[in-house]
């Protein structure tokens, strides 16, 4: 029963019916099913294998992300059921996400944002046209390992430099690996501005992401 | 016969049409700017302050369309109307705003300069296939917040041609107005012999930010046209499917045509766009789609259903270097285009989506351009009979190539490429070098680059000039501008 439940949180997730996902996740944690089990026994294959079929060519990015989605949702009911257990899923790390001030660009931004919550980070997304002041609180509030700063246009690129620079006043800059991305924004600009990574697109984040933590790609 | 391409039916405009005014009211459209949401209130929009939102009835949208006009002309620097904005009219400039140029030795893409945009202006001028320049990239030499008044400040140095452009702030917006006046020879002269059109963009879906909102009201108020840029993404800030994308295009559109024409009744105002089928396997913005082209020449065919003037980005391509799928890609959307009838066709020399120019793609693309030219030209009936007379007093001799006739129509009949487009014999061929297109493509602009003559421009108009830009910059921390590449 419990195994057939799990199959099925695997199955529906994989085949983007969130609603079913997340009907199956309440009747998994009725049925006495822990939310640890629920998650790395009946989620977390799902996408794996979601990520999986992505690399191979067989899923597209909608595939990916309803199921990304499914996972988000299921994670909604899992959460008050962990924290009162005083347990937590494992988390690769943590980032605060967001499109730069003056820049309202979301779809790059989001995409990076899924892709590195579906390979286990966690992520806090700040939406589009972010104050500076409100990554650095978000920052020093999570205790981020990595901030992903984007932007779209050359005139709004200048917005990353700034973040880094207000980190950087806040004395916190040692404190948090920086990467940023979009459009105009290239391996050259990265390093003129002091960040520690750069990605041409939103898989390449999450191997930059990886990478600036010292963990395997 | 002029062909044509048409890919909706009456009764499918109308619907796109019909669902258009009703986004329009539900959920109405974010306006990020005071004096546009004051503007629609005036009107009798139900405006939300808190959320920005205009809720706009169709019967504000129906006065718009009535004074919005249905064509009107931009001019080369010595007064000639050379871009007639109307009907199924078709012109090209290149695509604009890249971020990068494709450099002409290593064919890899880098920071442009000063330099490398003066000489894409001569290129242009010396394209006849071109009908207008654009600011067509970004000079990494000068600081990023004066990137848009810079490219026209050059332009303006070298071009002859009129020049599709757009402002990345408000008071750039300013500072290019200044330019264009100055070079008119006053606010009037501009205003009645427009020599810009600037591109405005609302953002997807049903979002005007307030820079790009502030420069269409400026420009209605100085009488200077703006192109409406709008640019669903299919499938990501969209609707998935074509039609649906169409709709949202269309919303946005009417939206910028009323905040127009409530800054300046008659203002003139271009239906167009550059919308993507997203890719949804690398998360990009193709413009080399099937499914771009589609949603871009379905758009302009809802323009043309309401009287509008009408423009795309088409013709561009995705891949990274001058190849096979550069070509194919940019001949695709080149000959869709014209064949819809597209008043301004923006794209040529663009690749790497719309980041990248190249100056080798561009005198490719100007072939392509020469071709898509010939074909809306149609087959016309040059004399009547049509060959009867001519074939029997030819009789059954082979000899047209010697023939009056022939000799007083080929050159409009045919289209004559440059020799970018190779058609001798492979002996020939090889005897020239055994170039490729790029190769040969690279020849011509070093041949066309050679024999640029520069448009007489007096000391005095090009101090002026200098000295607006240098007091833009100066704001900026640049005391100097790079030096003007003056052969």
């Amino acid at each position: 029963m419990a195994d057939d439940i799990l199959a099925q949180i695997t199955e529906k997730l994989l085949i983007g019916e969130t609603e079913r996902v997340v009907a199956l996740t309440e009747e998994a944690l009725s049925a006495g099913l822990e939310p640890l089990v629920i998650i790395n026994q009946g989620l977390l294959p799902g996408m794996e294998e979601a990520g999986e079929k992505f690399s191979r060519g067989e899923f597209f990015l909608p595939h990916l992300l309803i199921a990304a989605k499914g996972m988000q949702e299921a994670m909604a009911l899992l959460e008050p059921e962990l924290s009162l257990r005083q347990e937590t899923p494992e988390v690769v790390g943590t980032v605060v996400i967001g499109t730069v001030h003056g820049d309202i660009h979301e779809i790059g931004k989001s995409l990076v944002g899924t892709l590195l919550s579906v390979n286990g980070f966690q992520v806090h997304d700040l939406g589009v046209d972010v104050p500076l002041e409100r990554f650095v609180e978000k920052v020093q509030e999570t205790g981020a390992d990595i901030l992903g700063l984007s932007a779209l246009l050359t005139t709004t690129m200048i917005g990353q430099r700034e973040v880094i620079e207000a980190l950087d006043e806040a004395g916190i800059r040692d404190q948090v690996k920086v990467l940023v991305g979009g459009s105009p924004v290239s391996r050259k600009w990265a390093n003129s501005i002091g960040a520690d990574g750069y990605a041409e697109d939103a898989l390449g984040a999450v191997e930059v992401a990886r990478q600036v933590l010292g963990l395997g790609v | 016969m002029r062909p044509m391409l048409k890919l909706l039916d009456d009764e499918l405009v109308r619907q796109i049409i019909d669902e258009a005014f009703g986004l329009l009211m539900d959920p109405g459209v974010r306006v990020h700017n005071d004096e546009a949401l004051e503007l629609l209130t005036e009107a009798g929009a139900e405006v939300d302050l808190t959320s920005s939102i205009a809720r706009i009835p169709e019967s504000i949208v129906r006065d718009a369309l009535q004074t919005a006009p249905s064509e009107f002309y931009l001019h080369d620097l010595d007064g000639e109307s050379v871009v007639h904005y109307a009907g199924d009219n078709v012109h090209f400039d290149p695509g604009s705003a890249a971020i990068t140029i494709l450099d002409r030795k290593t064919q890899k893409q880098r920071d442009p300069t000063t330099e490398d945009f003066v000489d894409f202006i001569k290129l242009v001028e010396m394209l006849p296939q071109l009908d207008a320049q654009s600011t067509a990239f970004i000079c990494k030499d000068v600081p990023e917040e004066i990137g848009d008044l810079y490219r026209l400040y050059l332009a303006l140095n070298f071009m002859r041609k009129p020049i599709v452009t757009g402002a990345f702030g408000k008071d750039t917006w300013w500072t290019m107005k200044e330019l264009l006046v100055t070079m008119a020879g006053g606010e009037a002269e501009l205003a009645s012999k427009p020599i810009a059109i600037f591109d405005v963009c609302p953002s997807p879906p049903l979002l005007w930010s307030d820079i790009t909102c502030q420069n269409m009201i400026d420009c209605a108020r100085s009488g200077i046209p703006a192109e409406l840029v709008s640019m669903p993404l299919a499938g990501a800030t969209a609707p998935v499917t074509l039609a649906g994308a169409v709709v949202q295009h269309a919303a946005e559109c009417l939206s910028g045509v009323v905040i127009n024409q409530l800054s300046q009744k008659g203002a003139a105002i271009v239906w167009g766009g550059s919308p993507a089928a997203f890719d949804m396997r690398e998360g990009t913005t193709p413009m080399g789609a099937v499914g771009t082209w589609m949603i871009d020449c379905a758009y302009a065919e809802v323009g043309k259903a309401l009287n509008l003037p009408t423009h795309a980005y088409l013709g561009m391509s995705d891949a990274k270097i001058v190849d096979v799928q550069s070509g194919l890609e940019s001949s695709g959307g080149t000959i869709l285009a014209a064949l819809t009838g597209i008043n301004m066709i923006s794209g040529a020399g663009m690749m790497d989506f719309e980041s990248c120019q190249s100056f080798e793609k561009l005198v490719i693309d100007a072939e392509i351009i020469g071709m898509a030219k010939r074909l809306v030209a149609g087959i016309e009936v040059r004399d009547e009979p049509i060959a009867l007379t001519l074939m029997r007093s030819m009789g059954h001799e082979a000899d047209y190539l010697v023939s009056p006739h022939t000799l007083k129509w080929f050159q409009e009949e045919f289209y004559i490429p440059s020799e970018v487009i190779d058609r001798c014999s492979y002996d020939g061929w090889q005897s020239r070098g055994g170039k490729s297109a790029a190769d040969r493509a690279s020849d011509r602009v070093d041949q066309l680059l050679g024999s640029y003559e520069a448009r007489p421009l007096t000391d005095e108009l090009r101090v002026e000039l200098r000295r607006i830009t240098t007091v833009a910059a100066q704001d900026f921390g640049m005391d100097e501008l790079p030096p003007l590449p003056i052969a």
